[in-house]
């Protein structure tokens, strides 16, 4: 249901959504305008002159094997990512769930690592497997692990995967826990007098009633990938070594601040825009459809 | 198909005890139910029977098999629940083969028995839809179709008609019954609606409090109650209580307030404390009996019969008579009514038991 507010003035509202919208405008409306406006422009490295060059930045970052390098990188760690913070939330939400004793402790401590940045989540994990002063790398170095991974590639990339993941378990873990306890108790227990097992049950009523909730985290995930870990791989391994690491929205990063070349940076943010845009209308499109049982 | 057996069954919950020793044999075909106010342990009884709550003492056999540790799976039961449990995303007939497939049944077996049930419960046309797509009635008749496909030992029903409004509610109370009568399956049908127990059960097991009042025939446990917890329970509008003494001989009760009633037997020594009941129908104009005369207060005319609130001359309290519809009466008035003495039903004050 809808409510309708009626408002003495006709200004009040407009007032009190004001702060809201100057911060949409000045932080997201007006960098995309600039991001649009830049991928169309070549500029020199001192910013002293533009050209408008139609699409040819577009061209020139599709055809860069550094720009296809990143894409591929960012699938890898965006799957990973995914795929093990869901997993592990969804494991970690049927455990507590079932947890009697100390239930409130249990989650409590599963929901802390969100307070935590990811910036200082990368710089928590980066210590701990330092391969020169971390604990866990001395650990695996004892053990005859050969641990480098300002050396290699895909240590560093279990490292930012291991990191990111951490840090986003908690936000999927609450949400999956919040939707198993809002399926009725009874349902579980209609499928126990038809004969389900704890197996059977868990794949045929609790999943696919959950699986609304999961494919909302599983978008807000991967846009999580796209653009929040960029500090975790800024703090961590800045891209490396060799670009093994190099995401998209750090290859941005890099482009633009490092390299200089503000209309190629731009016109690779606008196409990492235009997949959030696409996976955001999924988004909406798939849960207007199905939100209610 | 089998009977059900309670023997001493006893629930606790740590220290707390919430059904003290049930027992009650339910008899193959037979159609049993628990019928008592909210909280009295009547739902925790049927779970256990069912298997989803533990049992913390005595025994429940079902077919003559202790079944204490045995899965509800395991039990041959199937429970339609109050708010139905249908799985959400499945359409009807995904809903009702649910178990038959987890067993295993073959496909042409599980589609002739969802055919047969949908058929029972004319459900029909409505196989293909989801459990959101159908009203009220229609959901509770999808849960009693996934009991029936099952063609289990024993029906469990909680309150399955609460969440139904009034007219749907005496509807489905008649399929119910003429399910029973067609399908004869033992149930135990737990509901806090009396007209419900003694419409749908062949008998009941009245609760309060964790205990059995009284097990018996719907129109024993009416004309007959053991306690005054069930007397009071059973009927609508309630049996009136005035509190009294024994009288000289044991077969009268002086009523507080200085009116003497004649009973029909031995009440005990002279002087003891009794509560006596008397039903608003069996207080009536003519005939032989107790006189009564009662001071009108207010009148409720409901067509049929006009229920007359009012106190009486030498007792305490309000008291109710249901007289016919044809009676006309005005506040203020007294009505003189006779009371037979065949229609007092005396209970001791301290213990609640019927004399």
């Amino acid at each position: 249901m809808i409510k309708r507010v009626a408002f003495d003035h006709a200004w009040l509202p407009y007032v009190l959504v004001a702060p809201q919208l100057a911060i949409t405008i000045a932080f997201f409306f007006w960098p995309a305008g600039q991001a649009l406006f830049q991928s169309v422009l070549i500029e020199d490295a001192f910013g002293l002159s533009s050209k408008f060059v139609w699409f040819e930045n577009f061209e020139r970052v599709f055809g860069d094997p550094n720009y296809l390098n990143a894409a591929g990188v960012t699938a890898v760690f965006a799957s990973c990512v995914t795929v093990a913070s869901l997993s592990i939330g969804l494991l970690f939400a049927v455990m507590a769930d079932r947890v009697v004793r100390a239930r409130h402790a249990y989650q409590t401590f599963l929901i802390w690592p969100y307070a935590v940045a990811p910036a200082v989540a990368g710089v928590l994990w980066g210590f701990l497997f330092n391969p020169t002063v971390g604990i866990i790398s001395w650990i695996l170095k004892q053990s005859g692990y050969n641990w480098n991974y300002l050396l290699d590639g895909d240590q560093a990339m279990f490292l930012i995967v291991l990191a990111s993941v951490w840090n986003r378990v908690p936000y999927n873990f609450l949400f999956f826990l919040a939707g198993l306890q809002s399926i009725p108790k009874s349902l579980i227990e209609a499928a126990a007098i038809d004969g389900a097992g704890p197996g059977r049950r868990f794949w045929t009523i609790v999943f696919p009633l959950l699986s609304p909730t999961a494919f909302f985290l599983m978008v807000v995930t991967i846009i999580y990938t796209f653009f929040e870990t960029f500090s975790v791989v800024h703090a961590v391994t800045g891209g490396g070594p060799g670009k093994a690491t190099e995401i998209l929205v750090f290859k941005v990063y890099s482009d633009s601040f490092r390299a200089l070349d503000l209309g190629g940076s731009a016109a690779q943010s606008v196409v990492l825009m235009a997949i959030v845009v696409s996976l955001t209308v999924v988004q909406f499109r798939y849960i207007e459809r199905r939100v209610h049982y | 198909m089998a009977g059900v057996d309670l023997r001493g069954v006893r629930k606790s919950y740590g220290e707390t005890a919430v059904i003290h020793g049930v027992d009650c044999a339910v008899g193959d075909g037979e159609f049993v139910v628990i019928l008592g106010p909210s909280g009295c342990g009547k739902s925790t009884l049927l779970r256990m029977v069912a298997g989803l709550e533990t049992i913390t003492g005595g025994e429940i056999a079902i077919a003559g098999k202790v079944v204490n540790q045995v899965e509800p799976k395991d039990r041959n039961i199937a429970m339609v629940f109050q708010n139905y449990a249908l799985y959400p995303h499945m359409s009807v007939r995904d809903n009702m083969a649910y178990g038959l497939k987890i067993r295993g049944m073959a496909r042409a077996e599980i589609d002739r028995r969802v055919r047969d049930a949908a058929g029972i419960l004319e459900l029909g046309h409505l196989l293909d839809r989801l459990p959101r797509q159908l009203s009220g009635g229609q959901r509770q008749r999808v849960a009693m179709g996934r009991a029936i496909v099952r063609e289990p030992d024993v029906f469990l029903f909680d309150e399955p008609l609460s969440n139904l409004d009034a007219k749907l509610r005496v509807q489905m109370r008649l399929e119910i019954r003429k399910l029973h009568q067609r399908l004869r399956t033992t149930s135990i049908y737990v509901t806090h609606d009396q007209v419900e127990a003694m419409t749908l059960g062949d008998r009941l097991i009245v609760m309060n409090a964790g205990i059995a009042e009284q097990i018996g025939p719907p129109l024993e446990i009416y004309g007959r109650p053991e306690t005054v917890f069930v007397a009071g329970f059973i009927g609508a509008p309630a049996m009136n209580f005035l509190a009294g003494r024994v009288g000289q001989g044991g077969k009268s009760v002086h009523i507080e307030g200085g009116l003497e009633l004649a009973a029909d037997h031995q009440a005990g020594a002279a002087g003891r404390t009794v509560t006596v009941g008397f039903r608003p129908e069996d207080l009536v104009r003519g005939g032989p009996g107790n006189a009564v005369r009662l001071r009108v207060d207010l009148i409720e005319p409901l067509g049929a019969d006009t229920l007359v609130h009012g106190s009486i001359e030498g007792g305490q309290g309000q008291v109710t008579a249901r007289l016919p519809g044809t009676q006309r009466l005005a506040a203020g008035e007294v009505a003189a009514l006779t009371l037979a003495a065949d229609k007092l039903h005396l209970f001791d004050k301290d213990s609640g038991k019927r004399i």
